[in-house]
């Protein structure tokens, strides 16, 4: 098995949950209503700590600790989509993003479960498990809020049409995808897109929502090569502003 | 935390004249036998009152006590604190749900009491109208202050009402890890590098006279509640609860390796208790009342959330959404 491969996937999946975990984390106080907020912390917690879990089996393979690697990289050294680090917004877009976003992650650590690659294998198996949670909160919540009031769909559908190429964007292909396939490591990009399509259609037919057309639209990438927009570098620098106070303290 | 659901304001007792003297007899018979009163029973109207007042302002004090402490959460150092903080803050949140609905079975809707935090008619601790400036003082805040919200929540628990007492019980088990937490990242900085160490230090200086005075007012200053500790609403003195927890961190805090910014600080051999200077109950007050270094944006941050959320609570009410089995 190709190691290089291997942990570019295992890097960009971490990224991704430590960044969305880190905005989920953002709502804490802010909800709409208290158990939003307690939800949305939950959430967040499962979250960081699966980037955490991914992170170790990166050290496992050589590579630095996980504070020291979700602690000190730059933006450029980050390979999450562009889509977990835009700014909350309202709780609109929060909710989409979660909705869509969740739904990706779930069947990702559902093929994963299945992977050649032992450790990565065993760590989706107990994560899919937690996400399962998170994917009934955000479908209960699409339901409710798509199909209540003017304003709650309408505010839904804008989201849902602004954060489509972002979301697109979860699917960047690797340079290792064919590798990846052919070892048995991960099922690829192409056919986790294709899982997801089927479920958000089937979710957002139980709704007064429409799905934009997929295929007018263009995949907003580059978060999985270092190219990210301007809303990550400073979210990483509020995350490191007290471990970079001095790196080599304990806290 | 976070709250103490102090009575810090006076209590008008005129109407307890009114009461039926046969009933008002028979439950405080009941409170003397040591049983707990239910929402469905009967019961004095300042009771009544003081109770919604008391669990209220723990509520608010539950979700404003959240806010300097999540700021914390996107800059807490390493991945042990901030999924420990994440986990503590949540609670804090999860309190304040548990205490509204315990003051709901008194008659008061959580949309009522929130709309009277906003508008600033009830109260909440007056320590969290103090910034948190530094990682230093969210692990004050963690440690002390939440140690002494369980002193006051600890004596609370044995009060009368069902209801409230139960909601403590279950806040308490979850204070103890919160206090654990907060202690454990204080001895980090304790036994860290000179700029950790110095960190606390600011944030001990900073912090205490906010923390003297979330005990509420000296006895001698504050006013009467003899009904309100009769009917075992107030459990304790506010001075009883300020030396007890004088007494159980001060000694913690200087086997850190810490000063105390009360030159005047040390427990008298004679009475037992502790000597203190007297903080500043002028600025206690003028804090409390509204202008305190953050009032203002501890509310305006919970009306716009809010505000904020008002579309997503209306479409909760709408007839036309659809129903959807609960999961859990």
């Amino acid at each position: 098995m190709n190691a290089l491969a291997i942990k570019e996937l295992l890097y960009k999946i971490a990224d991704d949950q430590l960044i969305i975990g880190h905005r989920n984390s953002e709502w804490t106080g802010f909800g709409p209503l208290l158990e939003e907020d307690i939800a949305f912390s939950s959430m967040a917690q499962d979250k960081v700590g699966q980037s955490q879990a991914l992170y170790t089996i990166l050290h496992s393979m050589g590579e630095q600790d996980p504070d020291t690697i979700a602690f000190t990289r730059n933006a450029a050294q980050f390979h999450n989509c562009i889509f977990v680090e835009l700014p909350n917004g309202e709780y609109d877009f929060s909710l989409i993003r979660h909705f869509l976003y969740d739904t990706a992650v779930a069947f990702r650590f559902e093929m994963l479960s299945a992977s050649s690659f032992q450790p990565l294998a065993e760590l989706s198996n107990k994560i899919r498990g937690e996400l399962k949670y998170h994917t009934l909160h955000a479908n209960t919540w699409v339901k409710q809020l798509g199909s209540a009031t003017e304003e709650s769909i309408a505010r839904l559908q804008q989201s849902l049409v602004y954060a489509m190429p972002y979301a697109l964007g979860m699917f960047e292909p690797s340079a290792f995808e064919q590798e990846l396939i052919a070892d048995g490591v991960f099922e690829g990009e192409a056919a986790l897109r294709e899982q997801w399509i089927k479920r958000i259609e089937a979710i957002i037919a139980q709704t007064s929502l429409r799905l934009p057309d997929l295929r007018t639209i263009t995949a907003i990438q580059g978060g999985r090569v270092g190219k990210h927009s301007e809303h990550l570098q400073p979210l990483l620098d509020e995350m490191s502003e007290v471990f970079r106070i001095d790196p080599t303290a304990e806290w | 935390m976070y709250g103490g659901g102090n009575t810090f304001e006076g209590v008008k007792t005129d109407s307890i004249a009114l009461e039926d003297p046969a009933r008002l007899a028979e439950f405080e018979a009941r409170i003397d036998r040591g049983e707990k009163i239910e929402p469905a029973d009967w019961m004095p109207q300042l009771y009544r009152k003081q109770l919604i007042r008391m669990i209220e302002q723990h509520a608010h004090s539950e979700i404003i006590g959240a806010l300097p402490e999540g700021t914390w959460i996107t800059r807490a150092p390493g991945f042990k604190r901030k999924l420990a903080l994440m986990a503590k803050v949540q609670d804090e949140v999860g309190h304040a749900q548990l205490l509204y609905s315990a003051a709901e079975t008194l008659g008061k809707s959580r949309e009522q009491m929130i709309q009277d935090l906003i508008s600033g008619k009830s109260k909440y601790s007056n320590i969290f109208n103090y910034p948190a400036f530094t990682w230093a003082d969210s692990c004050f805040i963690s440690w002390l202050v939440d140690a002494g919200a369980i002193v006051n929540q600890l004596a609370n628990a044995k009060g009368s009402y069902g209801p409230y007492c139960r909601a403590l019980d279950r806040i308490c088990a979850e204070e103890s890890f919160h206090l654990k937490f907060g202690h454990h990242c204080v001895i980090y900085l304790a036994t860290g590098t000179e700029k950790q160490r110095q960190m606390f230090q600011e944030a001990i200086n900073r912090w205490w006279t906010p923390m003297m005075h979330f005990f509420g007012p000296a006895d001698k200053i504050s006013t009467h509640t003899e009904v309100l500790m009769k009917w075992k609403v107030k459990m304790s003195s506010n001075d009883d609860t300020r030396n007890q927890f004088l007494d159980m961190y001060v000694p913690k805090i200087w086997e850190l390796g810490f000063t105390i910014p009360d030159p005047k600080l040390k427990k008298n051999a004679e009475t037992g208790r502790w000597d203190y200077t007297e903080p500043d109950w002028e600025e206690f007050k003028r804090v409390i009342n509204g202008d305190g270094p953050c009032n203002k944006e501890r509310l305006e941050v919970r009306r716009i959330a809010e505000e904020r959320g008002r579309w997503v609570r209306e479409a909760l009410r709408s007839p036309k959404a659809a129903y959807v089995t609960p999961l859990a």
